[in-house]
């Protein structure tokens, strides 16, 4: 049963946070034992949005079950999209034409922009500062703005399909995609001088919160989260997916292992992604957006794994197939899911200001943990 | 190492693995009784060293559950499939928590979802459904007329 507010044997303090509190955006529950102000535990309570999506794909078609997973890292709606559309294609052997093969990771770049500046904006409100979320979101309206344009949704996309994305980029797209590049680079500059450089919010991320490389593998920590522990693994560059092989982008870690490494890291990251869109957005290759495919995908018998790297990690779908239109069974390992499980490691001992900050750079999406 | 080495490897450390062909990576199927030596063993061993959990599946085949644990080397990129069968009637297998700490939600999860128990865990308890919830939703003869939908 869930803890009630009180007191333990040692006259320790039991408080809980959420499920309705603003900084776990959305709805996570901790459970926090408290000596004075120091955190003694914490223990997050799962499921307040557990929709049980792996079941409800059990009885969708491969082509339906895709729209599902924008429901849960509704972030990286497009790349869970990727995933699932990756994994169906391993199983069918399509081969996906050029075209929607940039496009795809043009979109894929876009999103993990616009789900670092909503990041950004709330993890700086996390610690007070107010004003930088104002400024996240209205560039992040540009990228909205931008996908529904093409795909015609503002956060659950569903725009890919097994095969390549669903319909051809708007005729405005490259246009605007380049608009947006030129107007987003001195914005990140902005970002920094904001709020990067400031006293106040590097002592409340410095030293707090540290991961070892050690405890980050162990605990199955994948992306930023990971790579501010200096721990490489990044999909893009490790298991090269569609075009990442053949672009020029770093994989961006810090060594620091602490809240401000985590930050830096998606900083920096922002930039790798305006580099790669800029180098694919004056070549998207003439033709077909989408491979010719069956009307009725059935996965031969056998087992299927794809991994590709949202904005908060590694997502991996697996696949059992049966041989049937629907899948027997389906897994989705969700980096914030592991990313969480290092909370109460990283949290003890630090005070229970400093709980927020660490939550703050861990990037935690609810419904991707809960699916 | 490559897939082939890797298999090479693991058959001279485990003579009764059983491998499976024709999958992506690596597929080995072991005694359930016998996953907690193994673990300690990739996880220990020079040259395997799978240190990342990455994927913990629980599968019900109506007949038997198998577990199926994927697992990776940070240092040596090389990935490990591991299935283990457990009974239908009384699914156990021993907890891996202590060897990769990430294992600790996912068999918590699996738990929750399919009813599967991990000895030696230091928690298991529920995770996403409440704590008084009846049934294993995941499991494929799970029936609940109120919350569930057919399609």
């Amino acid at each position: 049963m869930i803890e009630e507010v009180g007191t333990t044997a040692e006259g320790d303090l039991v408080i809980n946070v959420g499920p309705q509190h603003p900084s776990t955006h959305g709805v996570l529950h901790l459970v926090i034992t408290l000596n004075g102000e120091t955190i003694k535990k914490v223990e997050p309570h799962l499921g307040y949005i557990h929709r049980s999506i792996e079941k409800m794909c059990e009885s969708l078609s491969y082509r339906q079950f895709i729209y599902v997973t924008s429901r849960m890292d509704y972030l990286s709606s497009h790349i869970n999209n990727h995933g699932c559309a990756l994994c169906v294609e391993k199983g069918m052997q399509i081969e996906v034409p050029a075209r929607a093969k940039v496009i795809r990771v043009l979109m894929d770049e876009l999103t993990r922009l616009a789900s670092h500046q909503l990041w950004w904006g709330a993890m700086a409100m996390d610690v007070g500062a107010l004003t930088p979320f104002f400024h996240a979101f209205r560039e992040r309206e540009s990228i909205n703005d931008i996908m529904e344009e093409t795909c015609g949704a503002r956060l659950t996309m569903n725009y890919m399909v097994p095969g390549g994305v669903m319909v051809d980029i708007h005729p405005n797209f490259q246009k605007r995609v380049k608009e947006f590049i030129q107007f987003f680079r001195g914005k990140i500059d902005e970002y920094d001088e904001l709020v990067t450089g400031n006293v106040i919010f590097k002592s409340r991320m410095k030293g707090v919160g540290y991961l070892s490389p050690e405890s980050a593998v162990s605990y199955g920590c994948t992306g930023p989260t990971a790579r501010g522990s200096g721990v490489s693994c990044d999909v893009r560059k490790l298991y090269p997916y569609e075009v990442y092989g053949q672009l020029q982008f770093e994989e961006v870690t810090a060594s620091g292992g602490d809240c401000f490494a985590r930050y830096m890291v998606r900083m920096r990251e922002m930039r790798q992604s305006l580099s790669i869109i800029e180098q694919l957005i004056d070549i998207i290759p003439e033709g077909e957006f989408q491979a010719k495919t069956k009307a009725v995908l059935k996965l031969p018998k056998g087992e299927f794994y794809s991994r590709v790297e949202t904005a908060r990690g590694e997502f991996g779908v697996y696949i059992i197939s049966e041989g049937a239109t629907t899948p027997y069974r389906i897994k989705f390992r969700s980096p914030g899911f592991s990313n969480l499980s290092a909370l109460d490691h990283m949290a003890r001992g630090h005070k229970i200001g400093d709980l927020v900050a660490i939550m703050g750079t861990l990037d935690l999406v609810i419904p991707d943990i809960d699916r | 190492m490559s897939k082939e080495e890797l298999k090479i490897r693991l058959a001279e450390l485990f003579p009764a693995a059983v491998f499976e062909e024709g999958a992506e990576w690596t597929t080995v199927a072991i005694d359930a009784a016998g996953w907690e030596g193994f673990a300690r063993e990739v996880r220990r061993a020079e040259g395997l060293e799978f240190d990342y959990l990455f994927c913990v599946t629980a599968v019900d085949w109506k007949t038997h559950f198998t577990m199926v644990y994927h697992l990776t080397s940070t240092l040596y990129r090389h990935v490990l499939v591991v299935k283990a069968k457990l009974d239908h009637e009384q699914p156990v297998i021993r907890t891996v928590s202590d060897i990769w700490r990430t294992a600790e939600f996912h068999e918590r999860e699996a738990y929750d979802l399919m009813g599967v128990v991990f000895t030696g865990h230091p928690d298991l308890r529920r995770l996403f459904m409440t704590d008084e919830w009846k049934g294993w939703p995941l499991r494929k003869d799970y029936e609940d007329p109120v919350n569930m939908i057919k399609l």
